[in-house]
């Protein structure tokens, strides 16, 4: 039997029993574990690319509640890149207005006025069910296409053997349990992630001695679409920050900021939250409008990571192997551009045209994003949540100088939102040899600009691209069974100059399967084109 | 010269992280005079009375 630990949202993947449960242990090449955003867009990833990839989740569907909310631009555009990112942009709600309070005054109001020239904004805001449910329809019409993706609903890893190029998984069903064999097993299990208690594998790092209340309302009035956040809010009983934003279907996210020692029974209470919510809502109208409590629920958090995302044939992505504070909406953003690196290096390693020490560049690259998520969402709560005397008296000084003074606002930190990290200096990556424009220099993700027929980041990815701009000639690069496609723009856009020429004619750029720049030339060179890929799979 | 208060200070989080990081280990009071020494060290780089008198009156 299966217990259900939550209830879900959408049913996605109902239970159907298979032919595996009646076998011998049969062997898959990839095991994801975990069929959230992760392991969902991993196995849409891998399949796509024609590599078989088997999720299994203990539930049928998108859990229901409240989970992430914020999607970052990163994550749209990997989503764009799989097929499934139109529907969350047209679900999703984009804001550019946001205010902040501090007590009773407001503080300064900003407008993100995002950089023109890119597919996707900024980000949206989109509740996970819908997330995931767009990830499983693209999943549904990649299979329908032939892309070898299974996903089984109800099937709970209760168990696991590790051997030297293996994994057994011992599996639980509505029908009893079965075994099966992964030559590669990823666990995207969670904070939680039962896997990696399985293995005995510790999860350290810093708990926020912090309670957040999160309170989801419907409410049909006429409200600004803006973000608003309070330090120090006026309203009664409302701690230390709270927090108000817009996600689809009417729905708006709040967030008050508890402190430590809380009467969690006493804080759920519906009358107690409902006055709470008044006041902030009331607090700039005057008014009360009508709203119903649809999610309430108060969580703590941690920012923590393994040591290491890889041990040997079992690796780790998603909160799984890394957990931040929500501020900066850095979980499900930065699990799913861990998914996105490690597709592309376990497709070529699965067919056999990359070593499988490339996976090891996966733990070294994410383990670095995830540090700098980290940093950067533990930096967020120590302003909104100061440590000591003195860093109180320095952050309600930022605030008071913030009202009146411009400089004051850029340290003022509610939360820094989800970019990619750059990988500079990391193995895998070089040579510049450009002296470009510093966004689009090796290691970093390819900025998006207007191409005659759209943007350029539909043009890049899934395999090695290598990219003329301007007066650079092209030639096919062969590099054995590894694909590497070539494009050539002679004509850039303004924006395409500005972002990947600066004041030169013509360049060429080697481009990863996940849209980051391994290396930029002036000129082609086809056999340094080929050293620099040999670099990036590690082929020595 | 005129008192800047615009934005001047590169990776501002990095810079409140240092600042803040460099109380650490100190009390209260400790702390009340480290920012005393800190705010005559930065008056002395600026140097330019009519600056510091704008930044006196920005402060208040």
């Amino acid at each position: 039997m299966v217990a259900k630990r939550y209830d879900t949202a959408f049913d996605l993947y109902p239970y159907a029993k298979v032919a595996d449960q009646d076998a011998a242990p049969v062997r898959h090449p990839v095991v994801i574990v975990g069929g959230g955003p992760v392991g969902l867009s991993l196995a849409l990833d891998l399949g796509k690319k024609g590599t078989p990839a088997l999720v299994l989740d203990d539930h049928e569907g998108a859990g229901l509640g409240s989970k992430a909310i914020c999607f970052a631009k990163r994550t749209l555009d990997i989503a764009n890149r799989l097929g499934a990112s139109q529907p969350m942009v047209d679900k999703g709600v984009v804001w550019n207005v946001g205010r902040v309070f501090h007590g009773d005054g407001k503080l300064f109001s900003f407008d993100l006025l995002p950089e023109a020239g890119h597919r996707n904004p900024a980000f949206i805001n989109l509740q996970q069910p819908y997330f995931e449910k767009f990830l499983v329809d693209a999943i549904r019409t990649a299979q329908e296409a032939g892309a070898p993706i299974e996903l089984r609903g109800s099937n709970c890893v209760t168990g696991l053997t590790r051997h030297d190029d293996y994994t057994t998984l011992d599996v639980d069903t509505p029908d009893g349990p079965y075994q099966i064999e992964a030559d590669y097993l990823i666990a995207c299990d969670g904070a939680r992630s039962p896997i990696r208690d399985m293995m005995g594998l510790t999860f350290d790092g810093r708990v926020f001695e912090d309670n957040f209340l999160i309170a989801d309302v419907r409410m049909k009035a006429a409200f600004p679409t803006e973000r608003w956040f309070w330090f120090e809010p006026p309203f009664e009983h409302s701690g230390q920050s709270a927090l108000l934003h817009k996600q689809p279907d009417d729905i708006w996210r709040i967030d008050f900021q508890l402190g430590w020692d809380i009467d969690r029974a006493k804080e759920l209470d519906p009358d107690r939250i409902r006055a709470r919510v008044d006041a902030m809502l009331s607090s700039q109208t005057g008014t009360v409008p009508d709203y119903d409590l649809v999610w309430t629920s108060i969580y703590t958090f941690q920012c923590r990571r393994m040591k290491k995302f890889r041990h040997g044939r079992v690796l780790f992505a998603g909160d799984s192997a890394h957990q931040v504070s929500p501020f900066g909406a850095r979980g499900a953003n930065s699990g799913v551009q861990d998914s996105e690196n490690l597709a592309w290096k376990l497709d070529l390693v699965l067919k056999g045209l990359a070593p499988d020490r490339l996976l090891d560049s996966y733990a070294t690259e994410r383990e670095f994003g995830a540090d700098e998520n980290i940093l950067n969402a533990s930096r967020a709560t120590d302003f909104m949540t100061p440590k000591s005397r003195v860093s109180q008296v320095f952050r309600n000084a930022v605030l008071t100088l913030a009202k009146d003074h411009a400089f004051a606002r850029p340290l003022v930190n509610s939360g820094r939102l989800s970019v990619p990290c750059t990988y500079d200096g990391f193995a895998h990556f070089g040579p510049d040899g450009l002296d470009g424009p510093k966004g689009s220099r090796p290691g970093a993700t390819c900025p998006d600009a207007p191409v005659t027929d759209g943007f350029l980041l539909d043009h890049l990815g899934d395999v090695f691209m290598v990219l003329g701009l301007g007066n650079a000639t092209l030639s096919p690069v062969q590099m054995g069974a590894v694909p590497v496609q070539t494009l050539s723009i002679k004509a850039p856009s303004p924006e395409l100059q500005e972002r990947y020429l600066g004041r030169h004619k013509s360049g060429v750029y080697l481009i990863r399967p996940d849209q980051h720049v391994v290396a930029r030339w002036a000129e082609f060179d086809a056999a340094a084109i080929k050293a620099a890929i040999a670099t990036a799979i590690d082929k020595r | 010269m005129a008192l800047t208060l615009m934005p001047n200070i590169p990776d501002p989080d990095g810079f409140y992280d240092e600042l803040l990081h460099a109380h650490d280990a100190l009390n209260d009071q400790e702390s009340e005079a480290f920012n005393a020494r800190l705010i005559l060290i930065l008056a002395n780089h600026i140097g330019d009375r009519a600056v510091l008198r704008a930044a006196l009156e920005a402060a208040k």
